[in-house]
């Protein structure tokens, strides 16, 4: 694996992604699925070059956020770090009081030019918080440490739940208990969450959406209602099992082309990915998304600061989390939870948010000091 | 911060981040096994299973319907077609603004309320995209208001298709019959994939009889399908084979003729090849038109087709059921030669009634001053009824009931066309189980000469008469003359259909009834005398004249004072030339009064459009 602390040698083209503080096997990994991405979209949008160029802008954007991310030294991200998280909170209430209303649920800020998703920024300002919390503590955190760090991942998590989105803020949620998994939470302690979090799936029904409530019913039996709430798995298993091990080809996905499948540019686009390119494709993408993972654990073993460590590792098992939480819902392990399959998926802000992540990652690894051994 | 102890963290968290790295790979490697042993399972395990599933998801089976069989008369003359037909059809989704291009339309065409109605319950059940009539059968000067107006109409168009039309209207219209729209009752009956796409079946006649070889055989065509339904594109398309063409025994002229001659009495007239069964025409009056049933009669119309005294709708020749009167004795007279009751020279007293032995009671005549003394062929020619009222009571009915069963009376021909009635021959165990009452000596008498309980329909007479031209040969009527698969071009002519031959003690008695009903034209005391001027050939007949309203024992009165709808129905059979007979005909003529008036000259106006018409 390419390892470059900062030094002075190597070729031109070393210099220069030394210079721009880039990692490149994060680089080329999150290119080539944002590519593949591309392909699959020009299908999944039949042929839409419109939505495909739309994409193109959104991932350039998205690099030059990852560009300008990894330029911020991580001690400065660890400053900005409470006043991400409060800004956060702050806007997550603003949307829910005058939040613009999509899709029946309130998760943008109308900011004239774009729209903002405040849930969003906060995938990466929990770990960020929490991270930062627990940067002068004595590691493994104590019990106060943890309840204090539940607090920051709780508030959020559940401001974001009202809005509603779900899937945002199990990821929220997960993006905080990593940092806390990297901080050496006791395994006590997390089976234990493990065990209050069963005994409180009632109180989460009780507090559910009915659509968010039929999600979790259709999830236990789609054949329940296969033309209402149990269609989308229905439909996505169909195009994935249909797929077989090659596939039907690039373009030749019936149930996608002919509209059997529901959201197939968006979140259950790797249900046409699988149709048209089979369980061999999927298992290359896996291995790409496999492969970025492995190198953001890396970079947190390779870290030189409590922060970097716990924000590197945490953000690697998030983006892991965030592919396994889409791939098990599209296949029909986990209920639809209403996420899309990072870097491929057509739409903005999660792109801009994990390219972002990964733009942290490269922060924390090019940014190394020379320290003795 | 104190420099030593960072140092020593720093040491201690690197480690705890190695280790907690390691159980993150542990993990995420045991959550990737799931996945993809999930995968796995959908895309190789059950492989077959989704694929089979996406299929059925987008390769739907559309019905072609066939084309339906065209039906001709006997000589090529069409009588049932398949004609383009031209309907305004609107596609819900294209049209901007349903209920101002309705408004709009309205005002270029008439449609009525009843047809926006039911537009609106077709568009509540399709879907948005598929094409549903709105009008149908526009004439074509709506069709052109329409085209120069197309521009004003996005999602509205004129669109062509088959629909059945009678090109000759009323004419055999009980024959043939009509098809109309499949409903649930239609549908229960035949097997209901081979009419998916169909939207006509036979309701009556031919066309319902011959329903399963005028439809033909459903195609199908394999088309790509989204999820909505709509159609993208055939992948593969197994064409309908469509019905045969049917060629009719019968012939129109003659079928025309007859209409004519039965002009506006209510009655019926059948005319048979007896020497094959081909019915030749076959007429009810009054007639109406089957074309409006096509696609669906209105209310109004239908109402007063049903509600007319007249009953259109009744086919008079299969089933209504008539007193024969008269026309039952030239039978009556094989039965006695038969069983020897009467010889051809034996002879009757006929003083105007005739009284049974011990009794007092008088059975009038329709001649009130009698024949005088009368044999056989004289009580024929002249319809002596005393004659017949003592051959009855010397045959008996259990002989009477069995000998006339013989030619076909109270049993249906076997004619197809659905709905023939079998008329009723009476006998004394069918009084005993109907009725719960002996049978009386008197109405044998009255059977005898074709009155009381004796039924028969225009057909079975006409069969019956057939049976005695041929001397005994019984075909079954029938209207189909041949088939033809369109295909192929393959004419399938139909096979004569026979019954028992009636084979008499002594043949002669065929010629000896033949020759009496010859003197009923011939005669100059014959009742049908009025028929034979200018005949260049010969016919052999017998009138009929069926009473409906008892006049009591004092016989018939003044005709013209009874009101009409009791007066007697009139009967003529006879057939031509008697002794090499080519054609049979019954005719019956509701309150037409004597037979030898009303009946025979329509008889004699199709014998000779048939004899004459067809030696030149």
């Amino acid at each position: 694996m390419l390892d470059s602390p900062t030094t002075a040698s190597g070729s031109g083209f070393h210099r220069l992604t030394t210079r721009l503080h880039l990692d490149m096997p994060l680089l080329i990994g999150s290119t080539a699925v944002a590519l593949l991405g591309l392909v699959i979209l020009y299908s999944a949008t039949d042929q839409d070059m419109h939505h495909v160029w739309k994409q193109v802008i959104r991932l350039v954007v998205a690099l030059v956020a990852m560009l300008l991310v990894a330029q911020v030294p991580p001690h400065w991200l660890r400053r900005i770090a409470p006043v991400a998280f409060t800004a956060g909170i702050l806007l997550l209430v603003a949307v829910l009081v005058v939040g613009h209303t999509g899709k029946g649920a309130q998760r943008w800020l109308n900011l004239g030019l774009f729209r903002f998703q405040p849930g969003e920024m906060m995938k990466l300002a929990v770990p960020m918080m929490v991270a930062w919390y627990l940067h002068d503590k004595a590691l493994p955190p104590g019990r106060l440490q943890v309840a204090l760090c539940a607090l920051m991942i709780l508030i959020p998590t559940g401001l974001i739940a009202r809005q509603p989105d779900l899937g945002t803020a199990v990821l929220v949620a997960a993006a905080g208990f990593f940092v806390l998994f990297f901080a050496g939470l006791r395994w006590r302690l997390i089976l234990g969450m493990l065990a209050l979090g069963a005994a409180l799936v009632p109180v989460l029904w009780h507090f559910m959406h009915g659509y968010q409530r039929q999600r979790v019913l259709t999830f236990l039996n789609p054949e329940n209602d296969p033309l209402g709430a149990g269609y989308h798995i229905i439909q996505s298993t169909i195009a994935l099992g249909s797929g077989g091990l090659y596939g039907k080809g690039w373009l030749n996905g019936t149930q996608s082309h002919l509209d059997f499948l529901p959201e197939g540019s968006t979140d259950f686009i790797l249900s046409v990915f699988g149709e048209e390119f089979g369980l061999f494709g999927i298992l290359v993408l896996l291995a790409l998304y496999l492969f970025l993972v492995v190198r953001g654990l890396y970079i947190a073993t390779q870290a030189q600061t409590t922060f970097t460590r716990l924000l590197a590792g945490g953000l690697a098992l998030t983006f892991f989390f965030f592919v396994f939480v889409n791939a098990g819902m599209v296949t029909g392990l986990l209920p639809v939870v209403g996420l899309p399959l990072p870097l491929i998926s057509y739409g903005g802000t999660s792109m801009v948010t994990v390219m972002a992540g990964f733009g942290m990652l490269m922060s924390i690894h090019t940014h190394r000091k020379l320290l003795p051994t | 911060m104190a420099r030593r102890l960072t140092l020593k963290d720093y040491l201690a968290e690197s480690q705890l981040t190695i280790v907690r790295a390691t159980w993150a790979v542990i993990l995420i490697g045991l959550l990737t096994a799931v996945l993809i042993a999930r995968l796995v399972y959908l895309q190789i395990v059950s492989y077959e299973h989704y694929a089979t599933l996406s299929k059925e998801n987008w390769v739907k089976l559309l019905p072609v319907p066939p084309t339906r069989g065209l039906i001709y008369d006997r000589n090529g003359v069409l009588l049932a077609e398949n004609v383009p037909t031209y309907n305004l059809e609107i596609t819900p989704e294209q049209v901007p603004n349903l209920k101002s291009t309705l408004a709009r339309l309205r005002r270029l065409i008439p449609i009525s309320d009843d047809d926006v109605d039911a537009f609106r319950q077709l568009m509540a059940q399709k879907p948005r995209f598929e094409s549903i009539p709105l009008r149908f059968r526009l004439t074509p000067k709506e069709v052109a208001r329409f085209a120069v107006n197309r521009w004003r109409f996005p999602g509205v168009d004129v669109t062509a298709r088959l629909s059945r039309y009678y090109p000759l209207g009323p004419l055999a219209v009980h024959d043939i019959g009509y098809v109309g729209r499949i409903d649930v009752a239609d549908l229960q009956r035949v097997n209901s994939s081979e009419y998916a796409g169909t939207s006509y079946i036979g309701k009556t006649g031919i066309e319902q009889y011959y329903e399963a070889l005028l439809h033909g055989n459903v195609g199908v065509e394999q088309v790509e399908a989204n999820a909505q339904g709509r159609t993208l594109r055939v992948l593969k398309r197994d064409a309908p084979q469509p019905g045969d063409d049917l060629y009719l025994t019968l012939d129109t002229r003659l079928q025309e003729t007859a209409q004519k001659a039965l002009g506006d009495y209510h009655g019926a007239v059948v005319a048979l090849d007896p020497n094959n069964g081909d019915i030749l025409a076959m007429v009810s009056t009054p007639v109406y038109n089957p074309n409006p049933f096509v696609d669906g009669i209105d209310a109004k119309a239908y109402r007063a087709l049903r509600d007319n005294p007249g009953h259109p709708l009744f086919d008079r020749a299969i089933r209504g059921m008539y007193a024969p009167g008269s026309t039952i004795k030239p039978f009556m007279a094989l039965a006695g030669l038969q069983y020897g009751t009467v010889t051809p020279t034996s002879t009757v007293y006929c003083p105007g009634y005739y009284q049974l032995p011990g009794s007092s009671r008088k059975y009038w005549g329709w001649k009130r001053t009698g024949h005088g003394t009368v044999d056989l062929k004289e009580a024929i020619t002249e319809s002596c009824d005393v004659y017949f009222y003592s051959l009855a009571h010397e045959l008996g009915i259990d002989r009477m009931h069995a000998f006339l069963s013989r030619f076909g009376f109270g049993e249906r021909t076997g004619v197809d066309v659905p709905g023939e009635k079998a008329g009723l021959l009476p006998s004394p165990q069918w009084k005993e189980a109907v009725r719960h009452q002996p049978w009386y000596p008197g109405e044998t008498l009255i059977n005898g000469i074709g009155q009381g309980y004796t039924l028969v329909t225009p057909l079975q007479l006409a069969t019956a008469v057939a049976a005695l031209a041929t001397h005994g040969r019984r075909v079954v009527p029938h209207l189909l003359y041949a088939t033809k698969d369109p295909s192929t071009g393959h004419l399938q002519i139909v096979p004569t259909r026979y019954r028992p031959t009636i084979v008499l003690a002594n043949p002669a008695y065929w010629k000896d009834v033949i020759t009496s009903m010859t003197d009923v034209v011939s005669s100059i005391h014959g009742t049908a005398h009025s028929i034979a001027r200018g005949l260049s050939y010969t016919i052999a007949g017998k009138t009929g004249t069926a009473q409906l309203f008892g006049t009591g024992e004092g016989g018939y009165k003044d005709e013209a004072k009874i009101p009409f709808k009791l007066r007697d129905n009139a009967l003529f059979i006879g057939f031509a030339p008697a002794y090499d007979p080519k054609i049979v005909v019954a005719v019956i003529v509701e309150h037409g009064g004597y037979g030898g008036v009303a009946a025979a000259p329509i008889a004699r106006k199709v014998m000779d459009e048939y004899l004459v018409r067809e030696k030149q």
